[in-house]
């Protein structure tokens, strides 16, 4: 039977764990979460926190490279290349175009950015979009027409990765950049949890963006025609729908996700720079794996296991491994259920 | 080699002449014809590897036809993307994964109505009237149906576009015999409101016994051509193809 890939909503998600419950799932599942809670009064509330507002950014990144992988059916190895030119071309937007039409601002209420960055936003995840379906049409159509493998295409894929950042490094060198900003104040909760106002309207854009995608794939005639592409590519074909359309609305889709995610972590780290998104890789594939390949619900609760994980390793461990959690917890899943927690489309 | 019809030469829905067709190196139709008239139901039997499903898909466009004709209501389609010939109204049903597993009995009628612009909603209503089971559960996903009820779906699913020709790939393979009886009853029913149906069969005698016109194909060639009724009577046929 073929293992549904785009599977709307929750009760599927249940029902697909049902479906391939053991006996050895619920020993492991009660291991993890007595492990969960015994270690909780052992971990710094303020880096779980922090752990889901990373998770909230990987998750925008790693829901568009599972659609990519489950519709085109290869790993785009530039997509966080993809978010480092959406931040950089935002960049470009709020503090070069927008200051000589007069619009410059910072601070907007409590956040450290102003509403120039708003309008920035939108241009600089065009601009994403258009440059995804523009190497769709030079580079990933051509192979595909050519009939080479998925291997070919993710190398192809390295390439246009590599390509990306020398651009970033020629436009704007090496230095570290930042959006026009002032320091806010952080909400101080209990618990020693420090809330930046930023990391709320991360939260808030992550969430709407999702809801979004989840209200494309289930109601639109688009999204549906995308969830049965990656379903089964040529009856797709034979029913008549229309399939070069629907992979550029996939790599719009997985353009503007991976672009936003890019902004919103040049936000959160207060800082840009060409490397940014070719570091958060790692986390992209291990939450796409994690979810199961093609997944996008897997892959969302995949990438807040990740935040959270990574960011709570460091308490014991040096924070620049914290690129290594993530291999590690991609590895260990790729050993022992490589369909992911919730099963993927393809593979 | 031109097909002996009896419905006439002028009144041929598709027409497929001396097509050559493979995959990669290796050529499986070797100059095979066919001809279908308005309305009629032609079923194709022949050997397992003798090209039957091969034509099929040659006809639709998703195996490249090197050399020969095919035309359908006027138009040459050889060459032509598979979405292109659909829109046409030449419609097909693949033998195996012809449903959208992960998609809801609903969506996939969606699907099969995807290149149309009008409003399909009342089409949907027709496939579930004729067939019932469909319409129990439209929000049901396609892959936890029975192997019957994903065949009629399948059906359906091609139907949608309201086609003049249906071409079905072994409907009835994998199916216990109840659920045959069945699939062939809804395909004779959806023959009777004007679609012309080519069937490719297993089960050939239910098949020729419901068909204007039967195709015997062996080794990527044309056999036999003859009126359903006659293959069935035919010595050969029946020694090879139904079981003595």
């Amino acid at each position: 039977m073929n293992q549904s890939a785009l599977n709307p909503g929750l009760r599927d998600i249940v029902r697909r764990i049902a479906l391939g419950w053991t006996p050895a799932h619920t020993t492991i599942a009660i291991v993890v979460i007595a492990a969960a809670i015994g270690f909780l009064p052992f971990v710094k509330m303020g880096l779980v926190v922090n752990g889901v507002f990373l998770g909230a950014i990987i998750a925008l990144g790693a829901v568009g490279l599972t659609l990519i992988y489950g519709i085109l059916n290869f790993a785009n190895v530039a997509h966080g290349d993809y978010m480092t030119m959406g931040a950089y071309a935002t960049l470009f937007v709020v503090g070069s175009l927008l200051p000589r039409l007069g619009i410059e601002s910072s601070g907007l209420g409590p956040f450290s950015f102003g509403y120039s960055l708003l309008i920035a936003l939108p241009i600089g995840v065009a601009a994403i979009v258009i440059l995804a379906i523009a190497l769709e049409v030079a580079v990933y159509r051509r192979l595909r027409n050519r009939g080479v493998n998925a291997v070919v295409l993710a190398m192809a894929s390295l390439g246009v990765a590599i390509a990306l950042r020398g651009l970033v490094q020629m436009i704007w060198g090496g230095a570290t950049y930042q959006y026009p900003r002032e320091s806010r104040q952080v909400f101080q909760l209990p618990m020693d949890v420090r809330v930046p106002p930023d990391a709320i309207f991360i939260m808030v854009v992550t969430v709407v963006l999702v809801a979004g995608v989840y209200l494309v794939l289930n109601r639109t005639r688009m999204g549906k025609a995308m969830r049965a592409t990656a379903d089964n590519p040529d009856l797709a074909l034979v029913s008549g729908i229309d399939t070069r359309r629907v992979v550029w609305w996939t790599w719009a889709m997985g353009a503007a996700l991976a672009a936003t995610a890019g902004i919103l972590l040049a936000v959160f780290q207060a800082q840009l720079q060409p490397i940014m998104g070719w570091r958060f890789l790692i986390p992209l594939f291990a939450a796409v794996i994690l979810g199961g390949i093609g997944n996008p619900y897997g892959a969302l609760v995949a990438a807040f296991l990740i935040g959270v994980t990574s960011e709570v390793s460091t308490q014991w461990i040096n924070p620049s491994y914290k690129p290594a959690v993530a291999f590690a917890m991609m590895i260990g899943m790729l050993l022992v259920r490589p369909r992911g927690i919730f099963g993927g489309g393809r593979n | 080699m031109g097909a002996q019809c009896k419905g006439g030469r002028l009144l041929a829905l598709l027409e497929a002449l001396d097509v050559v067709a493979g995959y990669g190196e290796t050529e499986i139709l070797h100059g095979v014809s066919l001809t279908v008239g308005d309305g009629e139901i032609v079923t194709i039997i022949g050997p397992n590897g003798c090209g039957k499903s091969t034509l099929l898909k040659a006809i639709v466009g998703l195996v490249r036809v090197r050399t020969g004709r095919v035309t359908f209501r006027g138009s040459a389609i050889a060459g032509w993307p598979p979405e292109r010939i659909v829109r046409g109204g030449l419609c097909y049903v693949p033998q195996t994964s012809n449903v959208f597993a992960s998609l809801s009995i609903r969506e996939n009628l969606e699907m099969g109505a995807f290149v149309r612009r009008d409003d399909y909603r009342g089409r949907i209503d027709e496939m579930f009237r004729l067939f019932p089971d469909l319409g129990l559960r439209p929000g049901q996903k396609a892959g936890s149906l029975s192997g019957g009820q994903r065949q009629m779906l399948a059906i359906a699913r091609a139907l949608m576009l309201d086609p003049s020709l249906v071409l079905l790939d072994e409907p009835s393979a994998g199916l216990s015999p109840a659920m045959v009886g069945m699939v062939f009853e809804r395909i004779r029913e959806v023959n009777q409101s004007g679609v012309a149906v080519v069937l490719v069969e297993q089960n050939a005698r239910e098949a020729l016994s419901m068909s204007n016109r039967g195709y015997v194909l062996v080794a990527g060639e044309n056999r036999l051509e003859d009126a359903g009724e006659d293959l069935l009577n035919n010595p050969e046929v029946a020694s090879l193809y139904l079981g003595g």
